[in-house]
């Protein structure tokens, strides 16, 4: 897909299992949206295909609409119209809706009363959009961001019906640019950047880091009162052996990525003794998908940057 | 963290019947049009106002229009007319504009209502709200004395009057929302409806515009205007006019089909 000879998504490849919860994540401006769109039928793919449920978008919008469900990114309702009034509107449309004050009821929509659509908060009109996405009891629904501008209860709320949809056999493919969020529901996440695949994968395979294969990693992060004294990041790499990852985060912080092994802790923290740096504080976790991300755009970034020089 | 099946959400999609959604669609527009303060304003009050005010001013100066009829049968049915205009131009543009801007179009296209059944649910809700205008204009003229030609020929030529109308207008106020974004549609629906309040022959029959007059047939507003008073004057379709309207209809749709976006 081209914007005004910008590409906006190129060559991406992915497929969505049935009943699983699919996460498309990546920065803003990734693609993520202009992919949704073009499984929706809203676009038109200037090269490849694209086939929802075995149908063609475009061609075979008729079969395909009332078997999706789509919750845009924001708007999407009469500026005057109620909440209720609006899902009822929808549901209308289709031939075996959900009933809508049950819906309603899990999503808190009761809450919205007499108030226009115009009034609503931003969290109260996304709930309202994921709530018309659904009441066609639909095989797979698309949801663009659908927590975003949401409160924590809101989230939870919300997470907690996309679970329950994927029991129930619903097929969910959603976007976010909260990491968080595709860590605690997808099966499969992919990652995108620039309309490029970046990185697929169960968000465990991805946290397990590349070419660990089984070996589960453990990530140290360290942060110390004052900079680190030059050479500190090969000194402690030498230290903990050369399979061990170490990255300078800013000049008070590093994160130690290696095998897990009760005595990469025990090394970091004599490093700092030997090299007279006071610790601040001393994590140990597992990579989390923030960590793949942060190295995968960045590294994207560099290599761009070479091709460019 | 497998959540339980509750069945709740078992997938079971399928369309409503074009029929209901359309009816649906059409309901739906005509409440929001009708709880809108500026919209109703518009529909109904202005109408009124000018009704009541043109008969009893007219009245009251003797007024002339050079037509030998009553002045209320001459300006009810011209009313009934800017009343059709109202509706079919100014309130369908502003309230299909701000849908594009709201994205209410695009979340319909998502939704298994088809495009036509959308139009089709546009025209509907137009003709009740044109219903209930037409009660209280009605009304409102009844109790200032208006004595319209009774019989099935004026019942033909009034509904032939409303849907050609409707269809002008309305494929020009799709055109207008299409082209233009919302605010600016908000301010071109209101000038062109004040423009041809004034000067459009609407309200006032084309003897009372002079040598304009011929000028002024010409023109959506001039040609509904006389069919509805041919229609309740003379109790026959005016099929000049008819046709006049027919021809803004077709210049209305090709533009409007060229140019729409639907997002």
């Amino acid at each position: 897909m081209t914007y005004g000879g910008k590409r906006a998504v190129d060559g991406l490849s992915l497929s969505v299992a049935a009943g699983s919860i699919t996460a498309v994540l990546g920065p803003n401006g990734a693609g993520k949206t202009t992919t949704l769109e073009t499984c929706e039928g809203y676009r038109k793919p200037q090269q490849g295909t694209v086939r929802v449920l075995g149908l063609d978008p475009i061609a075979d919008r008729k079969q395909l609409l009332p078997r999706i469900g789509v919750m845009l990114q924001g708007q999407g309702a009469w500026s005057g119209v109620r909440a209720m009034e609006m899902l009822r509107h929808i549901s209308r449309l289709h031939a075996h809706p959900l009933d809508i004050d049950y819906l309603a009821d899990r999503l808190g929509l009761d809450e919205c009363g007499r108030t226009p659509y115009r009034r609503l908060s931003g969290g109260q009109q996304q709930r309202l959009g994921l709530a018309m996405a659904l009441v066609g009891r639909p095989e797979l629904v698309f949801v663009d961001e659908p927590t975003a501008g949401m409160d924590p209860q809101g989230r939870r709320t919300t997470w907690e019906l996309l679970r329950e949809l994927r029991a129930d056999g619903v097929t969910v493919v959603l976007t976010t640019h909260y990491l968080e969020e595709a860590e605690e529901l997808a099966d499969q996440v992919h990652i995108i950047d620039r309309g490029r695949m970046i990185a697929s994968g169960s968000p465990l395979e991805l946290t397990r880091g590349p070419g660990n294969g089984m070996s589960a990693t453990a990530t140290v992060r360290l942060v110390v009162t004052k900079p680190f004294p030059p050479g500190a990041r090969e000194s402690l790499r030498k230290a903990l052996g050369e399979d061990t990852e170490v990255v300078l985060l800013d000049e008070r912080s590093m994160r130690v990525t290696g095998k897990a092994d009760p005595t990469t802790l025990a090394k970091v923290s004599r490093w700092c003794e030997e090299n007279d740096v006071l610790p601040e504080s001393l994590t140990l976790g597992r990579r989390s998908l923030e960590d793949v991300f942060l190295d995968l755009t960045g590294e994207l970034y560099l290599t761009e940057g070479v091709e460019h020089a | 963290m497998p959540e339980a099946a509750t069945g709740m959400f078992t997938p079971k999609p399928g369309s409503a019947p074009i029929t209901r959604q359309v009816v649906a669609q059409a309901l739906m527009e005509a409440k929001l049009m009708l709880r809108n303060g500026e919209q109703l304003l518009l529909a109904v009050v202005i109408p009124v106002m000018v009704l009541i005010g043109g008969v009893t001013a007219g009245n009251a100066i003797d007024l002339d229009l050079g037509a030998d009829q009553p002045l209320v049968d001459l300006l009810t049915p011209g009313v009934l007319a800017l009343a059709i205009m109202s509706t079919s131009f100014t309130s369908l543009a502003i309230a299909t504009g701000f849908e594009r801007r709201y994205g209410v179009i695009k979340r319909l296209g998502a939704s298994p209502l088809p495009r036509i059944g959308l139009l089709a649910g546009k025209v509907l809700a137009l003709g009740c709200v044109q219903l209930v205008q037409l009660f209280i204009i009605g009304a409102v003229g009844q109790i200032l004395g208006w004595t319209p030609a009774a019989g099935f020929g004026t019942v033909l030529a009034f509904f032939l009057a409303i849907a050609m109308g409707t269809l002008a207008f309305a494929s020009l106020g799709l055109f207008v929302a299409g082209v233009l974004r919302a605010e600016a549609t908000l301010a071109a629906a209101n000038l062109i409806y004040l423009l041809l309040l004034a000067g459009g022959a609407v309200v006032l029959p084309l003897t009372a515009y002079g040598a304009y007059g011929d000028v002024a047939r010409w023109l959506p507003s001039g040609a509904l205007g006389e069919a509805v008073r041919t229609a309740f004057l003379d109790g026959v379709p005016a099929w000049r006019d008819l046709g006049v309207l027919l021809i803004w209809a077709v210049l209305g749709s090709t533009l409007t089909a060229r140019t729409f976006k639907w997002e």
